[in-house]
């Protein structure tokens, strides 16, 4: 199979003697700094940490559901696993995950900057995640928590003894560090745009992440309002959602999803900007309609607001509203399937080529179509009444999140490995993680859609008998798909030291990010890019290659 | 769909059962959803299958040996236009059809058979109106429609049929309703799907549905004795509840009689339908709805009643025709109380309550 890899010459080609990475020396030079690109070092650590701790309580979660009683863990630790699951998962893996690492490093490159409009927020942002971070192991050290990652009142107001306020304050701490990251954002992208950088000259990526920030600042501090009522209903008594006092266990949802309905778009929005990027340099084309995906990442942010009681339709809400709610659903549900056409479309009469990216990005695209189509039999308000709370939702969000968020964060991951650390990740072996990943996890969520329909409930410690069949294939799924996460963690670590120099473009692509060294210097250009061509514009690449001299390694 | 070839159908669902993929469909409201169901899978097979279409046949044409020279190109309006309207009208289509579903499981038919639940941690409580209780099981007659009205006492939990398609949730301090038809003798799953604490998973019964004859049957031998209403009346009686509401010349409360289904104007000039929700309301937060035409002088009942005591009380004033027994079991404080002329003048009891329209 052919590439469209072009590596520097081996034998001598040497890593750029001053990089981001060896201008400062130390451990405080790291914790100080204000260098978006070691910042989103540092987030990249924590997060694949935090990644592998939820892994770890997925784990626990499918082992003891290859059995229907509730043998290996007993009711209350399964609920603890699932809810730490739920809660690291979101909180500090999916919400952070592109944005923070893949898009804290290349927002400021793409657009021609030096570093974020605000590099000591930047930072703060990065201390508050780990706070966060801290919190929530320590909750998880002193005895867990089991509100499931929704608080929902009355339940986690008053009738549970675990937890529940310190893991609250820990959500809303990552709530503030998601705030300054989308704010940095906004701000970078508006005002540090390089000369001739027009906004439809930005690459989708930096649009996708724009959108998402939006829904950052504008969703997190609902949901930070909503954990402190709870916290102040929990310790005094202030009755806003306790019925017996007058108030209305409703808020919460509202307010709850509220922000966690557009929270889910934060997570989605960044994949889908990095998915942009890799389907058009591995076609080696302009993104098909480069203004209808652009703006559809727009349209999911905007309407994204307006569908949060979608997920409370069973709930009593009046059936009118609940009948708007749905066609906001239905709504919302469009854009995505332009972006998935367009993605598509990009492809014809390119010149394609298959590196892991590539195939990490087709996995998303199956993926992601399959999450998003069942997302409209949720949105059918007769069918929700059936499905909802059901493994149904379990399998659609996986397959939104997992199946499409993780797999374009690896997707980005192994795309921007080669500009992050200067070297390449080994082909083979990265190939064959992202067919086991695409394997493992189709095994592993499918049957859940079958259970949904079944009516198996979520979260569950123990179930019927006659649902075993599926449960043990969800769970032989899981263990494939943990090897799938397992191998990059290995082999992307053994690549530091040992993986080829890649050179400044070893995938020939267009954005502003591959025609500086990799990695990168500290203040990213060593004069101002002026921007003259269109985004994904091959020929200038090609034009450009003809008239400079080569100067890689 | 069923409603095209009900013979084909009962083969696809039979075949489908048989291989423990599908649920059972023992409800009238079943194979409507499972109709939507089968639409949603065919248009996702359809959507899934185009786009795997064009990646696969794009990535075999177009690949870097097959085609080295890239073609720019910048979109295309008429193509976009048509990948942004087929899937609009089709979820628009999935739309009218859900609606369409939701609204037919969620409006009960007027002569549906009540049935109180209430959830609590960690299990159902079923009262039915003859006086009988049961935990985590629900018998019921097939080939009538039964209403469930629903309400926690403690924290959110979700009364789930998979077999029926039907779910709602029961939520702490407010009614909640749903309703089924059963089809088909049998016993099936009763599920709490909504995460309600420790033992959540062990919150599950079973329904079973009976012939009306076996219905009966069960119902005659499983009463407590005295039906809800009647244990309604006893604790209407023992709250101290007709002190106030009788027909005496100076009772301070409205009469109840033929209360339940009512028009009531309320201080502020806006009309409420007297159902389940309000009268519990009035019981334990009485300024919540302040009723023309009286002071606001009733007690809160907050923590005095338990659930399934307002719910009896509820069934007791859904039944109440007239006054007579209410003033029969009239207490002797407030039947001194009147003969000592101490209530405060002023006030009067119509034989029905001044704010009450009859429908």
């Amino acid at each position: 199979m052919s590439t469209i890899l072009t590596l520097p010459d081996q034998a001598t080609a040497r890593l750029p003697k001053v990089s981001y990475l060896n201008k400062e020396y130390g451990l405080k030079s790291w914790l100080l700094t204000g260098d978006h690109k070691r910042i989103a070092m540092l987030y990249f650590i924590s997060i694949t940490f935090f990644f592998f701790i939820g892994g770890a309580m997925a784990g626990l979660i499918r082992l003891e559901l290859l059995t229907p009683p509730s043998d290996l863990l007993a009711a209350d630790t399964y609920n603890k696993v699932f809810t730490a699951h739920g809660i690291i998962m979101v909180f500090l893996f999916l919400v952070p995950s592109v944005p923070a690492t893949i898009g804290n490093f290349l927002i400021p490159i793409m657009v021609g900057a030096k570093d974020l409009a605000f590099p000591k927020i930047n930072l703060l942002s990065w201390y508050l995640y780990v706070a966060a971070g801290t919190m929530m192991i320590s909750v998880l050290a002193f005895g867990g928590v089991d509100t499931g990652w929704t608080f929902t009142t009355p339940l986690s107001t008053h009738y549970l003894n675990t937890h529940v306020i310190s893991a609250g304050i820990a959500v809303f701490i990552a709530g503030f560090s998601s705030i300054f990251t989308g704010l940095n954002f906004i701000v970078t992208i508006h005002r540090m745009r390089a000369p001739g950088m027009t906004w439809f000259r930005l690459p989708l990526f930096v649009w996708s992440h724009y959108a998402a920030s939006i829904l950052m600042v504008l969703g997190t501090p609902v949901l930070a309002i909503t954990l402190v009522l709870v916290i102040l209903e929990r310790t005094i008594g202030i009755g806003v959602f306790d019925p017996t006092k007058g108030g209305d266990p409703l808020l919460f949802q509202h307010l709850f999803w509220f922000y966690s309905h557009p929270a889910v778009y934060i997570m989605i929005l960044p994949g889908m900007g990095v998915i942009s990027e890799v389907i058009s340099t591995f076609s080696r084309k302009r993104v098909f309609g480069y203004t209808a995906v652009a703006f559809s990442s727009v349209a999911i942010a905007v309407f994204g607001f307006f569908v949060w009681a979608h997920h409370m339709f069973i709930m009593g809400i009046s059936n009118y509203s609940a009948l708007v709610f749905s066609l906001l659903t239905m709504l919302v549900a469009v854009p995505s399937a332009i972006k998935i056409f367009n993605w598509s479309a990009t492809l014809y009469k390119g010149s394609i080529t298959f590196e892991t990216p590539m195939l990490y990005a087709f996995g998303f695209i199956g993926l992601f179509t399959i999450g998003g189509l069942t997302g409209v039999f949720l949105g059918s308000m007769g069918m929700d009444i059936h499905l909802t709370e059901t493994y149904f939702i379990v399998a659609h969000f996986h397959f939104v999140m997992v199946g499409g968020m993780l797999m374009a964060y690896l997707s980005g991951v192994h795309f921007w490995w080669p500009k992050i650390t200067g070297r390449m990740y080994p082909e083979g072996v990265s190939k064959l993680a992202a067919v086991i990943t695409f394997v493992g996890f189709v095994l592993t969520f499918f049957p859940q859609f079958i259970l949904g329909y079944l009516g198996m409930p979520r979260r569950y410690a123990a179930y019927p008998p006659e649902f075993q069949v599926l449960n043990v294939f969800s769970s032989a799924g899981a263990s494939v798909l943990g090897v799938g996460y397992l191998l990059p963690l290995l082999y992307l670590t053994w690549s530091l030291k040992y993986g080829k120099i890649a050179g400044a473009n070893p995938w020939q692509a267009t954005g502003l990010e591959w025609q500086i060294q990799s990695p990168p210097l500290t203040e990213n250009f060593v004069d101002t890019p002026i921007v003259t061509h269109e985004a994904y514009d091959y020929e200038w690449l090609e034009s450009k290659k003809g008239s400079e001299v080569p100067t890689v390694g | 769909m069923h409603f095209i070839s009900p013979v084909l159908w009962q083969f696809l669902i039979k075949w489908l059962t048989y291989f423990a993929i599908f649920p059972p469909e023992a409800s009238s409201i079943a194979p409507y959803a499972d109709a939507l169901y089968f639409f949603l899978i065919a248009i996702s097979v359809v959507g899934l299958g185009a786009v795997a279409l064009l990646v696969v046949t794009f990535s075999i044409r177009y690949r870097q040996e097959a085609n080295p020279t890239p073609t720019p190109i910048e979109g295309s309006t008429l193509l976009e236009a048509t990948w942004t309207i087929i899937p609009l009208i089709l979820f628009m289509i999935c739309f009218v059809w859900g609606a369409l579903l939701y609204f037919r499981i969620y409006s009960p038919p007027t002569n549906a058979m009540n049935i109180y639940v209430v959830g609590k941690q960690w299990m159902w409580k079923v009262e039915h109106p003859g006086g009988q209780h049961e935990i985590n099981a629900l018998h019921i007659p097939i080939n009538k429609p039964i209403q469930i009205t629903l309400i926690s006492q403690d924290v959110f939990h979700s009364f789930s049929i998979p077999a029926f398609r039907v779910k709602r949730e029961a939520i702490p301090g407010r009614y909640n309703t749903e309703w089924f038809e059963a089809t088909k003798v049998g016993t099936y799953h009763l599920f709490c799907t909504q995460y309600c604490g420790t033992l959540h998973s062990q919150m599950i019964g079973e329904v079973v549905a009976m012939t009306p004859e076996d219905y009966e049957a069960w119902a005659a031998a499983s009463t407590s004795g005295n039906s809800l209403a009647q244990n309604g009346e006893r604790l209407f009686a023992s709250l101290g509840c007709n002190s106030c509401h009788n027909s005496g010349p100076n009772a301070h409360g409205p009469n109840l009689a033929n209360v339940y289904g009512s028009h009531l104007q309320l201080k502020n000039g806006s009309f409420v339908t007297v159902d389940d929700a309000f009268l519990r309301d009035t019981i334990l937060n009485p300024t919540m709805h302040e009723v023309a035409g009286y002071a606001p002088i009733m007690p809160t009942y907050q923590g005095q009643v338990s659930e399934e005591g307002l719910i009896d009380l509820v069934e007791y004033m859904r039944q109440l025709n007239s006054q007579y027994r209410i003033d029969q079991t009239i207490d002797n404080s407030a039947a001194q109380s009147i003969q000592t002329g101490a209530t405060p003048p002023g006030t009067s009891a119509p034989a029905l309550a001044p704010g009450a329209v009859k429908p």
